[in-house]
């Protein structure tokens, strides 16, 4: 048994931690201990809870315990890194529906006790169920997107923002009546209209705005955690909740700015489609060139510099260790090699990273958009793997382009530029691409993994 | 001082400290920030440890409860792992 100070210092040394832990993230170097922390402090935070004065049956809880350690531990050890945005998409649903089900128990266990409840806590617990369940459907939709088993385009039918803003009224006025009511029947009529709007709000959001809508909803699971502190009255889910939502926030910040993008624009859904009649500028007759792999293979091998820039279609080709590959026999004939990626490269913030860390490049070859930028205009060969919106120039240049001021890799200042794609289709914006163009241009046409396989071949 | 305004209080200083943390992450960690984040999100498997272990609670509670505990902690031993995983994988190469 704890004393109720030992149980909130031993809180407060969790809290600590998590900071900690989350700072380890500043380098490569100190992550892994960082991971570490926040392992203990989370160990520490269930042991304390555990033997509080508050609990009074334990078997129930260990058997959850157990149970969430062995399908946890067999997911995280058998995804694989392509597949990370939903995984992590899901495990955000589990805490959007766990804040649901915490919710409910609170109210029901609260009706033992108490003949009435307080306005404030019949408030508290309104809002994390809303939070907790749009976290919960919003982050399914979003994982069957990324999962392919929803349609990744933007769902659309005629009056939906009518429609979305018709049951946010009924549900916030619910919330109000349900202060004064108190019966089950309302809190599940709430949750449930929370339900459904999570679904409305994440299925018309296409497919490329996934890092922004991962990173919100990964916000939002913080929101869930901080109020479901606030209810149960609890420092520690304040404090951590606060944390993961500050972190969520800023990830979707990140990811907007690099799409030039305001939030509302983002989540409002829709893009992609209106985008496609807006943009048919007038090209004249101007052609694409093509070239065969041993002609990039030709440039990359007698350069000096050589700047890769993988994007989505790297990841959806599994190109990544081919690529690795390649670098590996460029660096081998004294060939400089750099990676450059852009923020929202690949469906979550950082994918592209982890899946080049996969096939064992070294992390010091990868660099961010900011750090690289200004190197292209000294790289002999820059080659695009599945990128596309990221690299069209028309961002810098074409006010009514839906891209214009999307900060933009510059990679048309190479020297020459190879681009692999599987065909002439736009990117995700709808938007043709000024880049293929231009005369330092070529086009490889093929599928990722199969043209950098194709390249190492005419190299060795 | 009212015990929901002290929560306010840690709640806005928290919030605080997270905006300050988190900009410090390098952006090639985003993805385990991410999947660290959601580990310790699973930190409401306290209230779920509260809740289904609290004396008022029957067995339908303890059910719920337990499927709680039982979310929370795939999410704890889940992201925790994957994000090891993955941190294990950014090497430098000499």
């Amino acid at each position: 048994m704890m004393s109720t100070d030992l149980l909130a210092t031993a809180y407060l040394l969790s809290a600590v931690l998590f900071i900690f832990g989350i700072k380890g993230l500043a380098s490569p170097k100190t992550a892994r201990r960082g991971n570490l922390l926040a392992m203990a402090g989370m160990g520490l935070a269930v042991l304390a809870v555990l033997s509080s004065p508050d609990i009074s049956q334990y078997s129930w809880i260990i058997a959850g315990i157990v149970g969430g350690a062995v399908i946890g531990s067999v997911l995280a050890l058998k995804v694989q890194m392509t597949a990370m945005p939903q995984l992590v998409a899901m495990f955000n649903s589990l805490v959007g529906l766990a804040a649901v089900l915490i919710a409910l128990v609170s109210f029901i266990n609260h009706g033992a006790n108490a003949a009435h409840y307080s306005a404030l806590f019949m408030t508290e617990l309104a809002i994390g169920s809303i939070v907790g369940a749009i976290t919960f459907t919003g982050s399914l939709v979003a994982f069957g997107k990324l999962q392919g088993i929803v349609s990744s385009s933007a769902v659309s039918f005629p009056g939906r923002h009518f429609f979305n803003l018709l049951l946010l009224t009924g549900m916030v006025a619910l919330s109000v009546y349900f202060a004064i009511d108190q019966s089950l029947w309302i809190w599940a009529a709430i949750t449930g209209i929370a339900a459904l709007l999570g679904i409305l709000l994440v299925i018309s959001i296409g497919g490329a705005d996934m890092p922004v809508v991962v990173s919100v909803l990964n916000c939002y699971s913080g929101w869930a955690a901080a109020i479901t502190g606030f209810t149960l009255n609890n420092e520690l889910m304040i404090i951590t909740g606060a944390l993961v939502g500050a972190s969520g926030a800023i990830l979707s910040y990140i990811m907007c700015r690099a799409m030039n993008r305001s939030i509302v624009n983002v989540l409002i859904g829709g893009f992609g489609q209106t985008a496609a009649d807006s943009s048919a500028v007038d090209l004249g007759d101007r052609s694409v060139k093509a070239a065969a792999p041993a002609d990039a293979a030709f440039m990359m091998e007698n350069g000096n510099k050589v700047i890769i820039v993988p994007g989505y279609g790297m990841a959806v080709a599994q190109a990544q260790h081919a690529v690795s590959e390649l670098v590996d026999l460029l660096i081998k004939r004294q060939v400089t090699v750099k990676f450059a990626i852009h923020p929202v490269a690949g469906r979550m913030p950082g994918h592209m990273n982890v899946l080049l860390a996969e096939a064992d490049i070294s992390y010091d070859l990868v660099f961010e958009m900011d750090e690289i930028n200004a190197e292209f205009a000294t790289a002999d060969v820059a080659l695009v793997i599945g990128a596309n919106d990221v690299i069209n120039p028309a961002a810098r240049s074409d006010k009514n382009s839906p891209i214009y001021g999307m900060p933009i890799l510059d990679v048309d200042r190479a020297q020459q530029v190879f681009v692999i794609k599987r065909s002439m289709s736009p990117g995700y914006a709808g938007v043709d691409n000024s880049l293929f163009y231009q005369d330092n241009c070529s086009l490889v046409f093929g599928d990722a993994k199969q043209v950098c396989e194709a390249i190492l071949q005419a190299i060795d | 001082m009212s015990l929901i305004l002290f929560s306010v209080y840690i709640f806005v200083l928290a919030c605080f400290v997270g905006y300050q943390v988190v900009w410090g992450v390098t952006p090639a960690l985003h993805t385990p920030l991410m999947s660290l984040t959601n580990a310790i999100s699973g930190i409401v498997v306290i209230g779920a440890v509260l809740v289904t272990g609290a004396a008022e609670a029957d067995t339908t509670t303890k059910i719920v409860g337990f499927f709680a505990v039982l979310l929370a902690s795939t999410n704890i031993f889940g992201g925790f792992l994957v994000t090891q995983r993955m941190l294990a994988m950014f090497r430098k190469k000499s």
